[in-house]
């Protein structure tokens, strides 16, 4: 493998990086808040708006269920509305923000649902307002469900972000394709994919490592 | 609400009379809606006041409406009608912030902690405080102080899965006193921990009632708890308060079926297998009247079935018995059976020496 071959690489995984992490972030941003409030909206709950509950599950559905290479088509006026452009990882943000957000709210409203009702029960109890109860109960409570969830949006999220390489996002799909597909280059696929597998595999053990550290219902050692 | 942080005792240890009950239902009913759209009734009409500084105990079998019957004490639940009056305030009818301030002179202790997993032993206790914004410097006071009420000082940086249950109890009582109650509502909260731990936090219970003179209203399906620490007792069936009073007056002279079947696995009060067996609702000629004696205070230990063969010629045959205490006052069950010939006369000479009796059946 050439030099040339070796700082292409090394470029576009750094190029995929920084697509994931700014998309999982702004997406935890938006996600977070939305899965909490999914988790506490429905009937009966701390802040029960059943309606918009709904409303807000439909519109997750939807954004959920569009193909995300529809989806990075379907918004390309809306990227070039924030980014500027329709090219390039700046660009390819717009739609990874977009699919990862309703991903990352449901499981975090799944985290949240899990916690014991009994906490929220004597959280009431002692008086605590319904955003204590979030803040001091719930997102502590459900910290390593949460931990877990956002690992698994990482993931996909460099799945998916190989895919805007399709559409001209850079990072390594876009290595992949140009390289390794269009140019017949089989061993610039197989690095792009071996490069792929490592970065998962580094998310997850790091996601679970971490999950595990958070969550004090288990005794260790 | 930084009110000071004295050592819990600025509530008077001694009991003085009872003025007003700390806490009085009045004419409560509550309806839920239910599956099929017919409304389900889990209470109706309860009347309940528990006295400042007494321990009051609801016993029911599950179902009966004691859950629901103690979340409306700090507004968990709004009665239908009626009114929650805590500290002189109506819970029932107080908007959603001020209901929150007054939760804090409202502690609970659940069955199963309720302790978040996620915070040690003293983060737990700590919560109460954060919640009702303390400083730093009082809360750290206040846990210490309440660590060592509960006998946990040693156990302080200790997440909940490294407690026993009675230690996660302890940690339940001290997180409910934190913002100094006046009031301690406990659901069940002894029924997942075995007899031995049981006791242990009824007696810290009691121990919190008599030195910090907190009222404690407690629901439970244990006869045992009742027995140990309530001085007065409510029994709940279908939603009713069917019976209510001294402890040691109902459970002597029980009234109601429901309290009797409490009573039923009660030390003395059960009846020998070969004789329920053999127990028959009509007397005939030749069958004997099974009777159960409640001795009750000062007649326990009285020797009258000597003084009833000496005086009247008639032999009580014994067929079961036990001298126990409930509330702190000894009792004692006899069940005895004597000839169908000499069973009013016996009835008679028991009731003049002030003694309580309940013809079972007969036997053959």
């Amino acid at each position: 493998m050439s030099p040339e071959m070796i700082r292409l690489i090394a470029s576009s995984t750094g190029e995929t990086l920084y697509m994931v992490a700014v998309s999982a972030l702004i997406a935890t941003l938006f996600g977070l808040p939305l899965g909490v409030f999914l988790a506490t909206s429905g009937k009966g709950e701390l802040f029960a708006a059943p309606w918009v509950n709904r409303v807000l599950g439909v519109i997750v559905n939807a954004t959920r269920s569009t193909p995300f290479i529809i989806l990075v088509v379907a918004i390309i006026p809306f990227t070039r509305l924030i980014a500027g452009t329709s090219i390039g990882t700046n660009a390819a943000i717009v739609p990874l923000t977009i699919a990862a957000a309703p991903f990352i709210a449901r499981l975090i409203e799944g985290a949240i649902r899990e916690v014991d009702q009994g906490l929220v029960e004597a959280a009431r109890a002692f008086g605590a307002s319904p955003l204590q109860i979030v803040l001091k109960v719930l997102i502590p409570e459900a910290l390593p469900g949460i931990v877990l969830g956002l690992t698994l949006a990482i993931v996909s999220l460099l799945g998916f972000s190989a895919m805007v390489g399709a559409v001209g996002g850079g990072g390594l799909g876009d290595l992949g394709i140009r390289y390794g597909y269009q140019r017949f280059m089989p061993e610039m696929m197989l690095a792009v994919v071996l490069v792929l597998i490592v970065l998962v595999q580094a998310v997850q053990s790091i996601g679970d490592r971490l999950a595990r550290r958070l969550n004090k219902r288990i005794r260790h050692g | 609400m930084n009110a000071p942080l004295g050592y819990l005792g600025d509530q008077p240890s001694q009991r003085l009379v009872p003025a007003e009950p700390i806490v009085r239902l009045e004419k409560i009913s509550k309806t839920f809606p239910g599956r099929d759209g017919q409304p389900v009734t889990a209470l109706r009409e309860i009347d309940l006041a528990v006295p400042q500084g007494s321990i009051l105990g609801v016993i029911g079998r599950s179902g009966a409406g004691k859950s629901t019957l103690i979340r409306l004490v700090n507004g968990l639940e709004k009665p239908t009608t009626g009114k929650v009056i805590v500290d002189g305030a109506n819970i029932a009818a107080l908007p959603e912030s001020a209901l929150r301030h007054a939760r804090r002179s409202i502690g609970m202790i659940f069955q199963h902690f309720n302790l978040l997993s996620s915070r040690t032993a003293a983060e737990n206790i700590a919560l109460p405080l954060e919640v009702a914004g303390y400083d730093k410097a009082e809360i750290r006071a206040r846990v210490d102080e309440l660590l060592a009420l509960v006998g946990l000082s040693d156990k302080r940086n200790r997440y909940p899965s490294e407690l026993s249950g009675g230690q996660k109890q302890r940690v339940g009582i001290a997180r409910a006193l934190a913002t100094k109650p006046k009031v301690l509502l406990s659901d069940e909260a002894t029924s997942a921990l075995d007899p031995e731990t049981t006791r242990s936090i009824l007696d810290l219970l009691s121990r919190i009632n008599e030195e910090l003179g907190l009222t404690i209203l407690l629901i439970t399906h244990e006869m045992a708890v009742i027995r140990n620490i309530a001085r007065e007792v409510a029994v709940i069936e279908g939603g009713r308060i069917v019976e209510q009073g001294d402890v040691f007056e109902v459970f002597t002279r029980p009234q109601h079926e429901v309290t009797r079947s409490f009573l039923g696995d009660e030390a003395g009060r059960a009846l020998p297998p070969y004789v329920q067996k053999r127990l028959r609702k009509e007397a005939t000629p030749d069958s004997q009247a099974v009777i159960r004696i409640g001795f009750r205070g000062p007649h326990a230990t009285d020797p009258v079935l000597a003084r009833l063969a000496r005086e009247h010629g008639i032999e009580a045959n014994i067929l079961s018995g036990a001298v126990d205490e409930i509330a702190g006052r000894p009792f004692g069950t006899l069940v005895v059976s004597v000839p169908e010939a000499s069973a009013r006369q016996t009835l008679e000479f028991l009731k003049l020496h002030g003694l309580d009796t309940e013809v079972l059946g007969h036997v053959a």
